[in-house]
């Protein structure tokens, strides 16, 4: 092992720690660009392959930006308050048929909008339609958050990972999709299956029960009292009585996202158009105002995410690669494929998924579109392995809020480790089917 | 003494129909809601494991928090309304189930609901909390149907003889 390895080893756990620990709410952008910038300075990485690393993920980072902006304007266009509306009328007061709805609007947001607008503008809206028709809310929450997971499998925009891997697959978008379609929906149907049968007793429980006596929630999230870390209310929160535009911009931005990938245009070029023409919008009609707007690009996030594939790749530039990519089998063959995407949930959850993608990529890339759509199977689906997404982010979670009694969490576990395998290889399995079908990547 | 109603969703109205029904009028009727579980950890858990993302203000888990704490504020008052005479409210905080049976000790009764498989009668017509209040209430415990059962049949009788018992 080289000193080099070493220090760049030490700046990836440096750089981890902060971002899973956040010491006094310190952003991570603070320690990894530093320590980014260090490791050139002192030549464990090469300036130009330090550059060149910035040069591809650019077009990754400007495509998490504009979706980032996308799903913030979504919220503030009422987009996913009309969901909430869609799904408590779907559900006729039923909580297992909410738990349906729910399952099939988290699917579709996490597909088209990213994980992270699951987990932030979603959960809080399942949560309030849930309470509105009288029913427990936790099988349904649950779902939300176990699907920002594991329903980030469809397309190259649903979760950070799958961009970082786009560009290995060598596939256009619309091929991508093509090929994770079957194994997203196996998956999200099993979800449905057994979030179902574990929270059976609560989804049974209010089936029958008068609705018209249950709770009278307000129409839309009722999160008033909640402002950001800033203090201070942003001005688009009153969710808009129309969101049929932010549909119409939604739905064109998918489209275009397809025929840009077609005639080889950036996708990140479309997201932003389409970021642009919703923001425009909201801000004609007084809805957001130019700080919020630019307040859910998250700066510090974008700048992380660049950062962290710097040092990332200073770690694999010297001899990471070579003792890892003995571990990681080639080819795409039915157990080749099981093996890379069991190896990939595996470094998901003793790390995170973020850095077990950039680190596995380039020992995947150049041996076709297969192990890599496998690794992202296994990195995507695996954190609800671990809940939190990694073993670290666990145990941190474990000391920090030792005091505190969290019941609910061994149960978490419990339906992580009867899910996660079972998506795992239906997943797989329906991608080397289809790979298999249509004649490889 | 007083007789205490545990009110949940989706069973609380089965329980304020019986506490009207079976408290004596002499009786103080005093309404219990546990505050767990509404899946806070969970929404808490996965903005945990978007790494980087971290902005407290942004967390879900406190949003469903305080939503969670408005809707057991809503469900409190809608159950006073329909037990239609005066009663106190409480919330209690921790496991539901230690919380539940600690709050009966010295009680009058304890009205709750069966909260399980509601299709047929039998042992998995509880739920887990509501049978470890059951087996381990230090006062007497009203258990009601939040709605009709499915059915009502008694299963086959087991085969062979009957039992003599002494």
């Amino acid at each position: 092992m080289s000193v080099q390895l070493v220090v760049a080893l030490v700046a990836l756990v440096a750089v981890l720690a902060v971002a899973i620990a956040r010491p006094r709410h310190v952003p991570e952008a603070a320690v990894a660009v530093p320590l980014a910038l260090a490791l050139v300075v002192a030549r464990v990485l090469p300036a130009a392959d330090a550059w060149a690393e910035l040069r591809s993920l650019a077009p990754v980072v400007a495509f998490l930006a504009a979706v980032l902006v996308l799903g913030q304007l979504c919220e503030d266009e009422g987009l996913f308050a009309a969901a909430g509306g869609w799904m408590a009328r779907t559900s006729g007061g039923s909580p297992a048929r909410l738990l349906t709805a729910v399952v099939a609007i988290a699917a579709v947001t996490t597909a088209v909008l990213s994980l992270d607008a699951t987990v932030v503008l979603l959960t809080p809206v399942v949560f309030a339609t849930a309470a509105r028709i009288g029913a427990r809310a936790r099988p349904h929450v649950y779902a939300t958050a176990h699907l920002a997971n594991s329903a980030s499998l469809l397309l190259p925009v649903s979760n950070l990972t799958n961009l970082l891997a786009f560009r290995a697959t060598g596939l256009g978008f619309a091929r991508f999709a093509g090929l994770m379609a079957l194994p997203w929906l196996l998956v999200v149907v099993l979800e449905r299956v057994a979030v179902g049968r574990y929270f059976r007793a609560d989804l049974a429980v209010a089936s029958g029960v008068d609705v018209a006596a249950g709770l009278e929630l307000p129409e839309s999230t009722p999160d008033d009292d909640v402002t950001d870390e800033s203090g201070e209310r942003p001005a688009g929160r009153r969710p808009a009585t129309a969101p049929g535009v932010a549909a119409v911009v939604v739905g064109a931005t998918l489209v275009g996202f397809v025929v840009a990938s077609a005639v080889g245009v950036d996708p990140a070029w479309v997201a932003a158009a389409g970021a642009l023409v919703l923001a425009a919008h909201a801000l004609v009609r007084r809805r957001v105002t130019a700080g919020t707007v630019g307040r859910s690009l998250n700066v510090p996030f974008l700048a992380f995410v660049l950062a962290l594939g710097v040092v990332v790749r200073a770690v694999i530039d010297n001899g990471l690669s070579t003792a890892v990519s003995t571990l990681v089998p080639h080819g795409s063959s039915y157990g080749a494929l099981l093996l890379v995407a069991a190896v990939a949930a595996l470094l998901a959850n003793v790390v995170n998924n973020l850095p077990a993608i950039l680190l596995l990529l380039p020992l995947l890339a150049g041996h076709g579109a297969g192990p890599v759509l496998a690794a992202l199977i296994g990195v995507n689906v695996g954190p609800n392995l671990t809940y939190v997404g990694s073993l670290a982010t666990l145990l941190w979670r474990r000391i920090a809020r030792a005091h505190d009694s969290e019941p609910g969490l061994a149960e978490y576990h419990l339906l992580g480790a009867v899910t996660v395998p079972a998506s795992i290889v239906v997943a797989t399995s329906a991608l080397w089917a289809g790979l298999a079908l249509t004649g490889g990547g | 003494m007083a007789v205490l109603v545990w009110a949940a969703e989706g069973t609380w109205p089965a329980c304020v129909d019986a506490a009207a029904q079976w408290a004596s009028p002499t009786s103080d009727v005093e309404l219990l809601a546990v505050a767990a579980g509404q899946g806070e950890d969970s929404a808490h858990a996965a903005f945990a494991g978007l790494l980087g993302r971290g902005r407290g203000g942004r967390d879900p888990g406190l949003r469903i928090a305080a939503m969670g704490e408005a809707a057991t504020t809503a469900m409190l008052r809608s159950a006073a309304e329909r037990l239609g005479r005066p009663s106190t409210s409480r919330t209690l905080a921790g496991r539901p189930e230690r919380a539940l049976v600690e709050a009966a000790a010295g009680a009058e009764l304890l009205v709750l609901a069966r909260d399980g498989d509601l299709e047929r009668l039998g042992p998995h017509s509880l739920g887990p909390t509501t049978r470890f209040v059951v087996d381990h209430a230090p006062c007497p415990v009203l258990l009601v149907w939040p709605r009709r059962p499915t059915s009502t049949a008694l299963p086959p009788p087991p085969p062979g003889a009957p039992l003599h018992r002494p």
